[in-house]
């Protein structure tokens, strides 16, 4: 069985306020699944009935197809979470927290010194791994509760905005464990209201505004839903591309319906077609030998669907 | 959809699926409290009532030394009895209502204020687990405390009694009636931190009440009412000390003074019977425990 969750009619009031209205949402197979919105959407409410935190007005929340709310214990049994930012007892090491977590989940003592030691290698914290987590900065401790919530190698991966608290260096650290956790038989579930974290490492999105869920696609599609099959891609060059060969060779390419720049190195370019097309580029771009350092597609498109779904939500 | 990526992911070591089996109710407790218990040991309100006890200690130890051979001092020292029963009795119990809000008047409570319950209640564990550990891991905390303090009276028992004298049974006995009422206490505790979400409003409702809320519904509900204050914790404090008397107090006692312009009063004092006294602490503490773990059960961390 492939790793999902599941939310069934989930809806979350508090008191007059709706906080999250009827999502009917599947996410099921080893995949990234970021989840957007712009902040008081609903996510962390959404995630925080997945993980029996909070309690759901109507619906039902599914891990791997076992009810949180009739059985959180074995629903929760193939989950690592993060939410919010927990706190860890203050006089306890992060060595002793995760003991704490493993013994907890029931995993053998070799088991527990093992994976502690690798995710916290994994994030960074293996010279603090004894000190108390009390003294411990913002950072510091969100890095230990990332490794809290990997410790028992989960199938399923419930990540709320897990670069929150991180220095630019730490959320970039985050996002290259996200991309690492990618594996066969893992389903990884992270809200974010950080566009380019989410382009960054997620291969689907789910996008939830005031409550209510716009749509559930793959970042491909959600390109296409802006350009009509056009994408927008950005290269970047080692060395400043001059007009000739833009206009000359680049643009000229069959692949290529449009070109902008914004500075001498950094080039953005319409794409013509699917994937495959954009490949056919990135190959010929590279046979140039003009120096491309960098090749990805452009996070506009998301800002721009985001933004532009957000809006038509507000009208 | 990168060509090039400026970092390289890293792989984890991976194991093909999650690993453990959550263990049983029982267990998770179990190993909660161990680590909470832990966290106690090494929390700074582990040395302030430990202070708090020292300083009793101290205090106690300094007035039977200073004032030894006066013949107060001399009668509470003519017999373990008496002495346990003067130092013991009243020593312990405010041993434990210290012990139950230093340890206790936070405990459900901080979960939702520190948000270390965040960290908790994302793992395959019930709630009942979390809540019966930390239960267990305050209970263990506030022995240590009942454990030092009675390890003082006992080395100046030794000291003033001798050593044919100073651990009687009655000390024992006495004992395991102080650990039921700390049960029952740390249950009402609970109760009250499960109400709130604020450590501080927790532990002002749960100091108010245990150190002189009690005691003061207790007396106007014997002078006003006139009927036995049965359903009050404190009123079945005084058990502890039975042991140490040669025949128990009358379980009603009324008097009745006459007044300057000849009316008369008349004032009704209530003992528990030892019956009374266990019933009273077993219901707390099995009524706090359940209604305290209902409340948590429906807690939501919002």
């Amino acid at each position: 069985m492939s790793p999902s969750l599941e939310a069934v009619g989930l809806t979350k009031r508090f008191g007059s306020f709706t906080a999250l209205d009827q999502l009917n949402l599947k996410v099921e197979g080893s995949k990234c699944v970021g989840f957007l919105g712009p902040n008081g959407a609903g996510k962390t409410t959404t995630l925080k009935m997945f993980t029996d935190l909070i309690f759901p007005t109507e619906g039902e929340a599914f891990i791997n197809g076992v009810s949180v709310q009739k059985d959180r214990k074995r629903a929760l049994e193939p989950c690592g979470d993060l939410i919010e930012s927990p706190e860890i007892y203050g006089s306890l090491s992060p060595r002793e927290a995760l003991e704490m977590n493993g013994a907890l989940r029931g995993m053998r003592s070799d088991e527990i010194r093992s994976r502690t030691a690798t995710v916290l290698e994994e994030v960074k914290m293996s010279e603090w791994a004894d000190q108390k987590v009390g003294r411990f900065s913002k950072g510091m401790k969100q890095r230990v509760n990332i490794a809290s919530a990997l410790l028992s190698d989960p199938e399923v991966v419930i990540l709320d905005e897990p670069s929150t608290g991180l220095d630019p260096r730490g959320m970039s650290e985050v996002r290259n464990i996200v991309r690492g956790l990618k594996k066969e038989h893992r389903l990884i579930f992270m809200s974010s209201h950080i566009l380019s974290e989410v382009v960054d490492v997620c291969d689907e999105v789910a996008l939830l505004d005031r409550g209510k869920l716009l749509f559930y696609d793959t970042l491909a599609n959600m390109s296409q839903r802006l350009g009509g099959g056009v994408r927008a891609v950005e290269a970047e060059f080692a060395l400043p591309i001059d007009d000739g060969i833009l206009t000359g060779r680049i643009a000229s390419l069959p692949e290529v319906a449009a070109w902008s720049r914004s500075d001498p190195r950094r080039v953005t370019l319409q794409v013509r077609g699917g994937p495959t097309e954009q490949a056919r580029l990135l190959e010929k771009l590279a046979a140039m030998q003009l120096g491309l350092l960098n090749y990805h597609e452009s996070r506009s498109a998301l800002e721009e669907v985001y933004l532009r779904e957000i809006t038509q939500g507000e009208a | 959809m990168s060509a090039a990526s400026s970092a390289n992911p890293v792989s984890l070591p991976t194991h093909g699926g999650s690993l453990g089996t959550a263990p049983g109710t029982a267990a998770q407790a179990l190993i909660l409290s161990r680590y909470q218990f832990r966290d106690y040991l090494r929390s700074r309100r582990f040395v302030l009532m430990m202070s708090i006890v020292a300083v009793i200690g101290a205090i106690l130890s300094f007035v039977l030394a200073y004032y030894h051979g006066s013949a107060t001092v001399s009668g509470l020292t003519s017999s373990s009895d008496a002495f346990y029963g003067s130092f013991w009795t009243e020593g312990v119990a405010i041993v434990i209502i210290f012990s139950g809000i230093i340890f206790g008047g936070d405990a459900i409570a901080g979960e939702f204020q520190n948000k270390t319950g965040y960290f908790l209640m994302g793992l395959p564990i019930r709630r009942a687990s979390v809540y019966a550990g930390k239960y267990m891991a305050a209970l263990a905390a506030s022995l240590v405390a009942v454990l030092f303090y009675l390890a003082i009276l006992v080395a100046n028992g030794a000291v003033y009694l001798g050593a044919g004298a100073f651990f009687p049974v009655s000390l024992v006995e006495s004992f395991a009636i102080a650990i039921l009422y700390l049960l029952a206490l740390l249950g009402s505790v609970f109760l009250f931190s499960s109400l709130f979400k604020n450590s501080l409003y927790a532990v002002l409702v749960v100091a108010v009440l245990f150190l002189f809320g009690f005691t003061i519904i207790e007396g106007l509900i014997t002078a006003l009412v006139k009927i036995e204050p049965w359903f009050i914790i404190s009123y079945a404090q005084s058990v502890i000390g039975y042991p140490f008397l040669s025949s128990l107090p009358a379980h009603m006692t009324t008097s009745t003074t006459m007044g300057p312009r000849g009316v008369s009063s008349t004032t009704t004092t209530y003992h528990p019977t030892y019956l009374e006294g266990f019933l009273i602490m077993g219901g707390y503490w099995v009524l706090t425990a359940i209604a305290g773990l209902w409340l948590f059960e429906r807690e939501e961390f919002t």
